[in-house]
C-alpha cells in the first residue's frame, strides 16, 4: 500500500520580483518499508522535497496524501501532531539541544507527544543506536558520529513510520559515515521506512531506490540495480 | 504537553543564563520594592494618626467654623473657614442635656523663652476640660483651672518634651517663661503621652487659658466684634447621647447665629469617627498617589523583561526550530516563553516584596528615631496586589516575544544562524 503520494507538487519562493521554483511538479509515491535516497546537485530541490515530505514545509500547490489524509488541509497544530507521530528527522548538523544530555535530547519528542515512561523509551532508543552508556553526556562531550546517533535515537523514540534524513553524514568522517549508514540499514530491516537526502553516490548506492532531482523536477526514479 | 514540563524547561533556561535573569529581575525587585515600601509606610502613617485620634477619646464631638460660601469641604480648610464661634456659643452648648463639658480651643505657634533657652512650640488656648478630652495626665503641678480662665491668668502648662527641652533636669513648676515676650508662670507639666499628629508630637505643646490666649496673645474677632474660637470640643456623656447632642448643638447654633432656613450652616459638627475616616482617606490617597509614581519603575522593568525575552527568542531560534520539528505545537512554544517571563517577574516580585518590607522597616526606624513614631505595616492585600501585578507584568511583557517564537516557521528556525 502507498504510504505517501505526492501529485504534481510545487514549492515556489519569491525572491523579490522573481519566483523561484524549488519544486516544479514533483510526483512521487513511497511504500511502507522502503529505503530510498533522494539525490541531485545543490539547488535541485532535494532538501525542499524532504521538508515537504516531513510536513515541516507546505507545498505551494499539488496534492500530498499521507496514509489517506490530505495533508494540505491540516492546520499548523495538526501538522505538528503529525510530525510528532509519523516522522523522525535527522539533520546534517545534528540539531541537538547543546545544554541538555543525550537522554534529555532523545526524550524531547516524548515531552510533546505526551508519552509515558519517557526515560525507559529514550534509553531503549539510545541502546538501539549503541549509546546506552553515554546517555548522561552532553552533545559537546560526544563525537560527531555519536551526536548523529543521538539524533537518530531521537528520531526513533516515537516509533515513527518514516525517518527523514537530510545529508546525515555530511559532517562526518568515513568511519562514522559507515556506522550511521549501517544503523539506517538495520532500521530498514526492522521495517521502518527511511528516506535519505544525500549527494554522495556511495550512500545512495546502499539504498534500494534512488530519486534523482534536477531543477525541481524528478529526473529519474528507480531501483538501484536498474540504474 | 503538560504545564509542569513547560515549567521545568523554562526554569532550566533561566538558570542557564543566571546573570541575565538576575539583572532582568532587578528592575522588578526595585519597582515592587518601592511600591511595597510606600504602601506599608502609608499604612503605618494611617495607623499612627488613627491611634492618636482614638487616644483623644471617641465620645467627643468637635464644632468647627466653616465658610458657608465655600464649595464642599473646602469651607472647613484652616484660614478659609470663617471666624464665627464664640465663648458664648461654647457656654450654650455646655448647657445641652448629655454634654459633660466643653473645651473651646484656639491653636497657634509661639516662641517660648526661659533664661537663655528658647524654642518654638504649638500653643493651645483652652479650658480645664481640654485635659480630659485629650487624655492628658499630669506629671507635676496642676492643670489650668476655671478660675485661671475666668481671670485671664498668665499661667501655662507644659508638655513633657517641651518642659524637658526648656528646663532640662530643673523643675519647671513655679518658674516663669516668656511666651511671645509676655511673662507666664508654669503651673504644671503634662505626663508623656506619645503619638503625633502630622509630625507634631503630642508632647511638644503648651496650654494656656483660652481667655488669656484671646486677650494677651492672639486676637481674632468674629464679624460682630467678639473674640473668636477656632473649635469647640464637646465631651458627650456616652455613645447613646451622641445623636441627640449633635442635633441639639445644631439647633442651638442655628438659633444663636440666626441662620435662615434653607441657608447653609456656618459651622460643622465632626465626630471623632468622622475625623478618623477623613484622615485615613487623606493618607490613603497620598500613598496611592506615591505608589502610582513608583509604579513607573514597574513599567520600565516590564520593558526590560520584554527586551530580554525578545533577545532570548532570537538567540534560541534554532532551539525553537528543533522543538517544532520534533512535534512542539505553537501553544507549547508560547507557554514555554510565557512561563519564562512570568517566572522572571514573579520571582522578582517576591524578592521585591521582601526588599520593600525591609525598606519600610528602615523608614519606620529612621522616622521613629527622628521623633515621628511610625510602624510600617505590610498587609496581606499589599502582598497579593504585588504578586498579581508582577504576574500581569510578566505575562504582558512576555506575550509578544512568546507569540513571535510560537509563529516561527520550523524550516526558517532550523536554518537560522
Amino acid at each position: 500500500m502507498e504510504m505517501i503520494e505526492l501529485e504534481n507538487v510545487t514549492k515556489v519562493y519569491r525572491m523579490g520580483e522573481v519566483e523561484v521554483y524549488a519544486l516544479n511538479g514533483v510526483s512521487v509515491s513511497i511504500k511502507q518499508g522502503e529505503m530510498l535516497s533522494i539525490i541531485g546537485t545543490s539547488g535541485s530541490g532535494k532538501s525542499t522535497l524532504l521538508n515537504v515530505l516531513g510536513c515541516l514545509d507546505r507545498p505551494s500547490s499539488g496534492r500530498y496524501m499521507l496514509d489517506g489524509i490530505d495533508v494540505n488541509r491540516l492546520n499548523d497544530n495538526e501538522l505538528a501532531e503529525l510530525r510528532s507521530k509519523k516522522f523522525g528527522f535527522v539533520f546534517q548538523d545534528f540539531n541537538l539541544l547543546s545544554r541538555a544530555s543525550a537522554l534529555a535530547n532523545v526524550e524531547l519528542p516524548l515531552v510533546y507527544s505526551g508519552g509515558r515512561n519517557k526515560h525507559v523509551k529514550a534509553m531503549e532508543a539510545l541502546e538501539r543506536v549503541g549509546l546506552g552508556p553515554r546517555a548522561k553526556h552532553k552533545p559537546t562531550e560526544l563525537s560527531g558520529g555519536e551526536q548523529q546517533r543521538v539524533a537518530i535515537a531521537r528520531a526513533l523514540v516515537n516509533s515513527p513510520s518514516l525517518i527523514l534524513a537530510d545529508e546525515p553524514t555530511g559532517n562526518l568522517d568515513s568511519a562514522s559515515t559507515k556506522e550511521i549508514i549501517s544503523i539506517f540499514s538495520q532500521l530498514h530491516k526492522d521495517g521502518i521506512t527511511v528516506a535519505i537526502v544525500t549527494h554522495e553516490p556511495d550512500i545512495a548506492a546502499k539504498t534500494q531506490r534512488i530519486i534523482r532531482l534536477h531543477d525541481g523536477k524528478v529526473a529519474s526514479d528507480g531501483k538501484v540495480d536498474s540504474l | 504537553m503538560k504545564f509542569f514540563e513547560s515549567l521545568v524547561i523554562s526554569i532550566r533556561s533561566l538558570f542557564s543564563n543566571k546573570m541575565r535573569s538576575v539583572l532582568t529581575m532587578l528592575g522588578i525587585i526595585i519597582g515592587v520594592g518601592a511600591v511595597i515600601a510606600i504602601m506599608a509606610g502609608g499604612r503605618g502613617m494611617e495607623t499612627a494618626v488613627t491611634s492618636t485620634l482614638e487616644d483623644l477619646g471617641t465620645d467627643v464631638l468637635y464644632v468647627q467654623p466653616t465658610n458657608p460660601d465655600a464649595p464642599g469641604a473646602a469651607g472647613m480648610a484652616p484660614g478659609y473657614a470663617g471666624a464665627n464661634l464664640t465663648l458664648d456659643d461654647a457656654e450654650a452648648i455646655a448647657r445641652i442635656h448629655g454634654v459633660l463639658g466643653v473645651a473651646p480651643t484656639n491653636e497657634s505657634f509661639v516662641e517660648l523663652t526661659y533664661g537663655s533657652e528658647s524654642l518654638n512650640s504649638v500653643i493651645e488656648g483652652s479650658t480645664p476640660e481640654f485635659q480630659v478630652m485629650s487624655n492628658y495626665e499630669l506629671a507635676s503641678g496642676q492643670f489650668i483651672t476655671e478660675r485661671n480662665v475666668a481671670s485671664r491668668d498668665n499661667v501655662v502648662v507644659l508638655g513633657s518634651t517641651t518642659a524637658e527641652n526648656l528646663f532640662g533636669d530643673e523643675d519647671p513648676v513655679g518658674q516663669r517663661v516668656k511666651i511671645n515676650d509676655k511673662r507666664f508662670t508654669v503651673v504644671g507639666v503634662l505626663a508623656t503621652k506619645g503619638g503625633s499628629m502630622f509630625g507634631f508630637s503630642m508632647d511638644e505643646i503648651v496650654v494656656v487659658p483660652i481667655t488669656t490666649y484671646q486677650a494677651r496673645l492672639f486676637t481674632q474677632r468674629t464679624p460682630s466684634g467678639e473674640d473668636a474660637v477656632q473649635s469647640i470640643g464637646v465631651l458627650v456623656a456616652g455613645p447613646e447621647y451622641m445623636d441627640d447632642v449633635r442635633a441639639d448643638i445644631e439647633t442651638t447654633l442655628i438659633k444663636r447665629h440666626r441662620i435662615d432656613e434653607g441657608d447653609k450652616n456656618d459651622f460643622a459638627i465632626v465626630s471623632m469617627d468622622q475625623m478618623i475616616g477623613i484622615f485615613s482617606q487623606i493618607t490613603g490617597v497620598v500613598s496611592i498617589f506615591l505608589a502610582a509614581i513608583a509604579s513607573i519603575g514597574l513599567l520600565v522593568a516590564s520593558i526590560g523583561i520584554m527586551n530580554i525575552m525578545l533577545v532570548s527568542v532570537t538567540e534560541r531560534t534554532r532551539e525553537i526550530g528543533i522543538r517544532k520539528a520534533v512535534g512542539a505545537k505553537r501553544r507549547d512554544i508560547l507557554l514555554q516563553f510565557l512561563i519564562e517571563a512570568a517566572a522572571l517577574s514573579l520571582v522578582g516580585g517576591a524578592v521585591g516584596i521582601v526588599f520593600g518590607w525591609l525598606l519600610s522597616l528602615a523608614i519606620s526606624f529612621i522616622a521613629t528615631f527622628a521623633g515621628f513614631p511610625l510602624e510600617a505595616t505590610l498587609s496581606p492585600v499589599h502582598v497579593i496586589i504585588a504578586v498579581g501585578v508582577s504576574l500581569v507584568i510578566g505575562l504582558a511583557s512576555g506575550i509578544y516575544p512568546a507569540m513571535r517564537a510560537a509563529r516561527l516557521n520550523p524550516i526558517d528556525a532550523l536554518h537560522y544562524g
